[in-house]
């Protein structure tokens, strides 16, 4: 069993994964990475929920944030949109403050932080996408409804537009959370376990979605569960846990032994049934990985 | 009617509509009880008020005891952001220690003033028509229903002027932040409504009837529709019908107006309850009969498809015995077999139940359904 706080000083195997490398690929010297996390320290009653974590994310990636229940991820995306105040470290969002960057920036939160059976339609909810660019006071208008309608249309949900959020899936719920970030026209998209309790046709046209915002040159992160789908669907990831583990291409980060520092020995535990304190997170990981 | 009549009337009926519109986005925050904490508290604001501005009809008096609102709304959190102690806890221990301290100061050094006990908790709107504005000479109405109109007209400005963030604030904090919407702002210029429409209404209707009247319309609207803005709308209007009837109700029976108008408003709700078309009781009883007895109709079409063709069809798909097959009541099989027949479900051959096509295939529908979840 490796202690995190040991990572930080030895280093990982993979020299693209090691704390504060810079990532090697896409990233290009003109252009500021997309998100740039640097000393990000959270806590949440005393407890640090994120520790010291640099996360670099250069523009044009898919990337997935994975790690174990309690890994900081949620708390991740929420200090990159300012919505978390965090106890140290700073986010730039391409090279500047959230504040001057909020209109290049789409977030999607989890889908139960809301309250479905608020009366209202899906059009309306998708309009809201809009509220950002309209600012203070000025109410949507023809122009916020065409753009919602559009955004409805890509997810294959123009259909609904009239329909109470009350009465929709939760594939659809998800659906219409996603057509709210396209409807923001922004370049970077964070996303909270968009996959989340969603069927399979639902999550192919997702990830097809997300595929499409790559192609066009966006930014798209998204927290994760199924371990399985990490190569397949994104191209860069973020391992998670309190601390970074690592961050980078899949190909080179997304290693047997960085899930295994990311899942707290969870490859120990199978194999010799000790380490009754990780027992937990075996079993939630497992659990993960198992969910559809 | 008397003029006087008309005045409480015009009077309850502003009271109702202003606080309509800050109850619906408490009713959506699910923060209905703080309006309770506020309405009550505001009388400690109400006092230390006049002490500070010796009058008890000045606009700074409205503002001070509105503050102590917001104060409330303050320590509530701050209790509950100790993590020791949760909401309804926290709002449980604020308000009435502010109460409690207003009553006494009352007590203790406002003996000549016109706040007593029973008016802070049920107003004395009988006695409004005689509170007038009198402007060099000119009679310009009851005072009431000044302070009532500017606070409703308040209300409807904020209303309309931030419409698109309130909402979007009671949906998804979350996204509001993340917009640049304040969403901290918002929830605060909410309370602060709030505040000033309890202080308001306070000294007309007291303090039960500002929760009632915050609480028990948007409550019943919110059964009655499913868009934000009609919401709204049902609401003030509901607000108001229970007003107005909660008025001749009390005329009526020769007793309180403000307890009238509570009673009112709770009889409104239960009868939205009771009956509102798409969510209402009897409604939702109707839906699950109709549901039990299109269940059962498809039962009957998949037993009777189980046994079509097989020499069990002769013992199990006969009229008589079917009770005991299904392990149905008989006079429910024989109820459920006479609808299966009006909806050509099913035809009956000498005893013998035998599916029509669209028996067959509501049968077959059912189980490819099943099989496909």
């Amino acid at each position: 069993m490796v202690k995190r706080s040991d990572m930080s000083d030895t280093g990982l195997p993979t020299p693209d994964s090691g704390p504060r490398t810079p990532d090697s690929g896409l990233r290009t010297s003109d252009s500021p990475p997309a998100i740039d996390v640097a000393d990000m320290t959270a806590v949440y009653h005393e407890q640090p929920v994120l520790w010291d974590v640099d996360v670099t994310v250069p523009a044009g990636v898919l990337m997935a944030i994975v790690g174990p229940n309690g890994a900081g991820k949620t708390t991740l995306i929420k200090c990159m949109l300012g919505l978390i105040h965090p106890v140290a470290g700073r986010v730039l969002i391409q090279g500047q403050p959230y504040k001057e960057r909020r209109s290049a920036v789409a977030y999607v939160p989890q889908r139960g932080s809301v309250d479905w059976d608020f009366p209202t339609n899906v059009l309306d909810v998708v309009e809201m996408g809009r509220y950002g660019s309209l600012g203070w006071i000025r109410r949507p208008g023809r122009k916020e409804r065409e753009k919602a309608l559009e955004s409805l249309e890509k997810v294959g949900m123009a259909a609904f537009a009239n329909r109470q959020i009350s009465q929709l899936s939760g594939g659809q719920q998800q659906r219409v959370f996603l057509a709210r970030a396209l409807a923001q026209d922004a370049e970077i998209y964070l996303m909270d376990e968009p996959f989340q309790g969603v069927d399979a046709t639902t999550e192919r046209a997702i990830i097809e979605i997300l595929r499409e915002l790559r192609a066009t040159g966006k930014t798209v992160v998204a927290v994760h569960h199924d371990l399985q789908t990490v190569p397949e669907y994104f191209d860069w990831v973020t391992l998670l846990n309190v601390r970074k583990i690592a961050s980078g291409p899949v190909e080179d980060v997304f290693t047997e032994e960085n899930l295994r520092l990311t899942y707290g020995g969870l490859v120990a535990v199978l194999r010799n049934g000790n380490g009754a304190d990780h027992n937990h997170a075996a079993a939630h990981s497992l659990q993960m990985e198992a969910a559809p | 009617m008397t003029s006087a009549q008309i005045d409480i009337q015009l009077i309850a009926a502003a009271t109702a509509a202003a606080c309509a519109i800050p109850g619906v986005f408490l009713v959506l925050r699910r923060m209905a009880m703080m309006s309770d904490a506020i309405s009550h508290s505001i009388l400690l604001g109400i006092v230390l008020a006049y002490f500070v501005v010796d009058s008890t009809s000045s606009p700074f008096l409205i503002a001070g005891a509105a503050l102590v609102g917001l104060l409330t709304v303050v320590l509530v959190e701050a209790l509950q952001r100790t993590g020791l102690v949760k909401e309804d806890a926290a709002i449980g221990l604020v308000f009435p220690l502010l109460f409690s301290v207003g009553v006494i100061l009352i007590a203790r050094f406002a003996d000549n003033v016109h706040l007593d006990i029973d008016s802070v908790l049920l107003g004395e709107l009988a006695f409004a028509p005689f509170d007038r504005v009198i402007v060099s000479g000119w009679d310009l109405g009851p005072r009431g229903l000044w302070i009532m109109g500017a606070i409703l007209a308040i209300n409807l400005s904020l209303l309309l002027l931030f419409f698109k963030e309130l909402k979007l604030a009671t949906f998804d904090a979350g996204l509001a932040a993340s917009l640049g919407l304040a969403p901290v702002a918002v929830h605060y210029g909410l309370m602060s409504s709030v505040s000033l429409t309890a202080v308001g209404a306070f000294d007309a209707v007291g303090s039960i009837l500002v929760v009632a009247l915050m609480i028990g319309p948007p409550a019943a609207a919110y059964l009655l529709t499913d868009r934000l803005t009609t919401m709204i709308w049902l609401s003030m209007l509901l607000g108001v019908v229970s007003a107005i009837a909660g008025y001749w109700l009390a005329h009526w029976l020769d007793a309180s107006i403000a307890g009238a108008m509570a009673t009112m408003v709770g009889v409104t709700f239960l009868t939205t309850l009771v009956f509102s078309p798409s969510r209402g009781l009897v409604a939702s009883l109707a839906r699950r009969r109709q549901q039990k007895l299109d269940f059962a109709q498809t039962m009957l079409a998949i037993h009777l498809l189980n046994h079509e063709g097989t020499p069990l069809a002769e013992l199990e798909n006969r009229v008589a015995g079917l009770d005991a097959h299904l392990h149905w009541d008989a006079t429910f099989t024989a109820d459920i077999v006479a609808r299966a027949r009006r909806h050509d479900l099913v035809l009956e051959n000498e005893g013998l139940l035998v599916l029509t096509p669209a028996g067959r295939t509501r049968a077959q529908s059912a189980l490819v359904h099943q099989a496909a979840r």
